[in-house]
């Protein structure tokens, strides 16, 4: 019968709905995503260092294999940490719906009338007065400013009042749970509309247009990103200074840089910004950071037949403390049209850079990280580059392949200072001019992360009241004693796990047995 | 920026003093916790105190009487031990205060001066519950970590007063960092107070001289409270620094992982504390996870996992 199919599909729909927004669910969710996390502070994660995921799966074989197939390596983006955080957020909409809106009948509703027995009350305390209960009850109602309070009549006269206080708790724990919701939407729009970009540019007037993805050196767009839709900006940068202790660890860096967006782009005009660590270019929603520099060898090569090029591309630093670097400065033999015999002139100057040269014999070592005495020891190759094969390869390194294969030979190899050169066999001369700064920058663009900072600063409010704010009860009755006086009897009740109402209610009771019109 | 090596001098006494302090307040701790009275008579008492205090049964309200008794010599040993905390905790801030002077800078900027501020907070977090609990006796629990972070900060992570590097130079520097290390600190107190509470829950009658269940659990609680939104606001100004440093404001560095998944741990433990069925020794072992991971967090990331706090001056 398909009623009844209907029913027991309806009835297990249910069931699993109430499991899912029960809140041992959402502890069990909660746990799980911290332990699914986890491995994102243990393993070396793609979207860090994706270098070192492959060494590591080198490196372990068929075990690094079967993590790198379960997508350990790239945890926060894997199947099962999203399923994880997909469940406790459906949990947590579960939970917050019908929380808001018993919440809001609450706020509608009066306190609770007052118990028969106060003194089975986790607060009580009696006492007795000359004032009559309506004396008693309209002090109370004065005192109790700020509650919410209802006052009540019993049979002999007795008046009673019941008063609550600390809705805001509840209000807080809302905020707090709905500004969490807000913060995970606004984190994957971040993820779908956000892009970054690295590029390198030289400290010599270089510039860096966001005109498009190919401008950059490494590229990582949201999912919703295609690349036609950058932020129009350019960056010059004409200066680059660092300032160093003696030790060699650095103060300060600055990059000297103009830039222009919007309308400056029509008129071609660059505002100057100094660009330092902490302290990006904020333009047109997006950021520019100064993310790291080195240094780029100047080399002049006269080729025998007296043509000169000069080549200036960035050699990467491989200690970060001395910045001693190493790259391929690559060049063409002019004038040759042929092909075959362009691809046996090729010359790369390849080695070590040292921006403060100390020699222990041959041996070249940086000292410093300043350009104070800069050196190189290069290993000249010539031949064919594999530069016209079109693959792409490293502007840092030649070829290994070709040097195997014999196609680029070792032509000569030597330490050269400043100004210092060095002759090949053919009567080429390779001569060291000096260094040149390069700095490293990052553009950034996420249109979502004010909203994410919005939400957390809610969340660390909701956060706040709903700890720090008691939701709580007292109760007063005052019925006429035998004796012509009238016995009040209080109790109190704290609704939520918070110690330190005893402190309030010995107080608020003692106010409400001895008013001052006692004494 | 000269260092002012005098101060440094200074700032290296006052610690060396503040962890021999610290090693004598333990020595006393101790002997109030083997030879003091057991717990069930520290219980009786206490709720004969609370009787006086609370709110009487006859008519008018009689103020809370106060019996000035003779201090056992334990008792005695045990106050010491508080009074030389006190001063080992000046000392110890009077040597962060040096070498901030010193340095000219906040002086949090390394491991070792971090490792010094964290537990600065731990103590003054344990000092204060003194105030509000019967646990003083539990002061060597507390002193004997404190005791060898400062030992191991100052051997083997020690660095010199220097300035810090470009990426550290931000008023973020000290907004941040001080807050994520005294929550931080703070933090290391309800896990003590969870795993005591986990051994006296577990077999009544073994660890008699440990404080009630209940207290230790309330402090637990009320630490965590006091601890996780300042943890909160510090993660959230991290993040704020690496939207300015680093280009993003989270990026699943270790760091930041570890701090997110022992966040997720407080928050499961404030809602199992709230949840039928899951208060007491359940809540309890979720503390204590939280704890290892934060204990975790504070070194392990530091010193072992490179990523990109891993500047902490012992590279």
């Amino acid at each position: 019968m398909p009623s009844k199919t209907l029913v027991t599909g309806l009835a297990s729909l249910r069931n699993t709905w109430r499991g899912l927004t029960a809140m041992r669910t959402a502890l069990t969710l909660l746990f799980l995503l911290a332990l699914g996390a986890m491995p994102g502070a243990l393993l070396p994660q793609r979207s860090l260092n994706a270098g070192k995921v492959d060494e590591y799966i080198a490196a372990n074989g068929w075990w690094g294999r079967l993590l790198d197939r379960l997508q350990f390596f790239d945890v926060y983006a894997s199947v099962w940490f999203s399923a994880i955080y997909l469940l406790l957020f459906v949990s947590l909409v579960g939970c917050l719906l019908p929380r808001a809106w018993e919440y809001f009948k609450q706020m509608r509703a009066k306190p609770v009338l007052t118990p028969r027995n106060l003194a089975r009350m986790p607060h009580h305390a009696t006492g007795s007065t000359a004032r009559v209960p309506d004396e008693v009850v309209a002090y109370a109602a004065r005192r109790l400013k700020g509650w919410r309070r209802v006052t009540g009549e019993e049979s002999g006269g007795v008046r009673t009042v019941s008063a609550e206080r600390g809705f805001l708790r509840e209000a807080g724990n809302l905020l707090f749970h709905f500004s969490l919701l807000g913060l995970l939407i606004a984190f994957a729009l971040g993820k779908m509309f956000s892009y970054e970009g690295q590029v390198i540019v030289q400290t010599d007037g270089g510039e860096f247009c966001n005109a498009g993805v190919y401008n950059y050196d490494w590229f990582r767009p949201g999912l919703r990103v295609d690349g036609t839709q950058l932020t129009p900006l350019c960056v010059k940068v004409d200066d680059f200074t660092a300032t160093y202790l003696p030790n060699g660890q650095a103060e300060g860096f600055r990059a000297d840089i103009g830039y222009q967006s919007g309308t400056d782009l029509d008129s071609d005009t660059w505002r100057p910004y100094p660009l330092e660590v902490n302290s990006p270019l904020r333009i047109a929603g997006d950021r520019v950071y100064l993310l790291g520099h080195g240094y780029t060898p100047l080399f002049t090569v006269t080729f025998p037949n007296g043509e000169v090029r000069s080549g200036a591309t960035q050699w990467r630093p491989v200690n970060p403390i001395t910045l001693a670097s190493e790259g391929a400065t690559k060049f063409d033999p002019p004038h040759l049209t042929d092909g075959e015999q362009r691809r046996r002139g090729q010359l790369a100057i390849t080695g070590l850079l040292a921006p403060t040269a100390v020699f222990r014999g041959e041996l070249l070592d940086s000292a410093f990280p300043a350009a104070n005495n800069p050196a190189v020891a290069v290993d000249v190759y010539r031949g064919d580059l594999g530069i016209d094969s079109g693959l792409g390869q490293s502007i840092f390194s030649i070829d290994q392949k070709m040097v195997a294969d014999g196609r680029l030979a070792k032509v000569a190899r030597q330490n050269l200072r400043v100004g210092e050169e060095l002759r090949l066999d053919d009567g080429t001369v390779v001569r060291f001019d000096g260094v040149r700064d390069w700095v490293s920058l990052q553009i950034s663009h996420d249109p979502t992360q004010g909203w994410v900072l919005l939400s957390s600063v809610l969340i660390v409010v909701g956060l706040g009241m709903s700890l720090t704010i008691k939701r709580r009860r007292v109760w007063m009755r005052a019925a006429p004693g035998a004796d012509g006086r009238t016995v009040i009897e209080v109790g109190g009740l704290a609704r939520t796990d918070q110690a330190g109402y005893g402190e309030e209610f010995t107080e608020l009771s003692r106010d409400l047995l001895v008013s001052k019109e006692d004494s | 920026m000269p260092v002012n090596a005098t101060l440094t001098t200074y700032s290296d006494w006052t610690y060396g003093s503040a962890v021999a302090v610290y090693v004598l307040a333990t020595g006393l701790y101790l002997c109030e916790m083997a030879f003091g009275r057991t717990e069930a008579r520290d219980r009786e008492l206490v709720t004969a105190g609370a009787r006086i205090a609370g709110s009487g049964t006859s008519g008018t309200w009689t103020p809370g009487l106060v019996v000035q008794r003779e201090w056992s010599r334990p008792e005695r040993l045990g106050r010491m031990g508080v009074a030389l905390t006190v001063l080992g905790l000046l000392l110890q801030a009077a040597s962060l205060v040096l070498r901030g002077l010193a340095t000219q800078r906040a002086p949090w900027g390394n491991m070792y001066e971090y490792g010094s501020l964290l537990t600065l907070a731990g103590v003054a977090t344990w000092l204060v519950l003194v105030r509000k609990f019967p646990v003083r006796k539990l002061g060597g629990f507390v002193l004997i970590p404190v005791i060898i972070l400062l030992f191991v900060g100052g051997t083997s992570l020690y660095t010199d007063a220097a300035p810090v590097q470009p990426a550290l130079q931000s008023y973020w520097l000290v907004v941040h960092v001080s807050v994520i290390s005294v929550s931080s600190g703070v933090l290391l107190v309800p896990g003590v107070a969870s795993v005591l509470y986990l051994l006296k829950s577990n077999k009544r009658g073994r660890f008699a001289k440990l404080p009630d269940p209940d207290v230790l659990d309330r402090m637990a609680y009320r630490s965590t409270v006091f601890a996780f939104p300042l943890f909160t606001i510090g993660v959230i100004c991290g993040a704020i620094w690496a939207e300015a440093a680093w280009g993003r404001f989270w990026g699943w560095d270790p760091k930041e992982t570890a701090a997110f998944v022992s966040w997720v741990a407080y928050a499961a433990y404030l809602h199992a504390r709230a949840t039928a069925g899951w208060r007491g020794r359940r809540a309890a072992w979720i503390n204590v996870v939280g704890f290892v991971v934060t204990v975790f967090n504070l070194f392990f990331i530091n010193l072992v996992i490179a990523g990109l706090h891993s500047y902490a001056g012992v590279g």
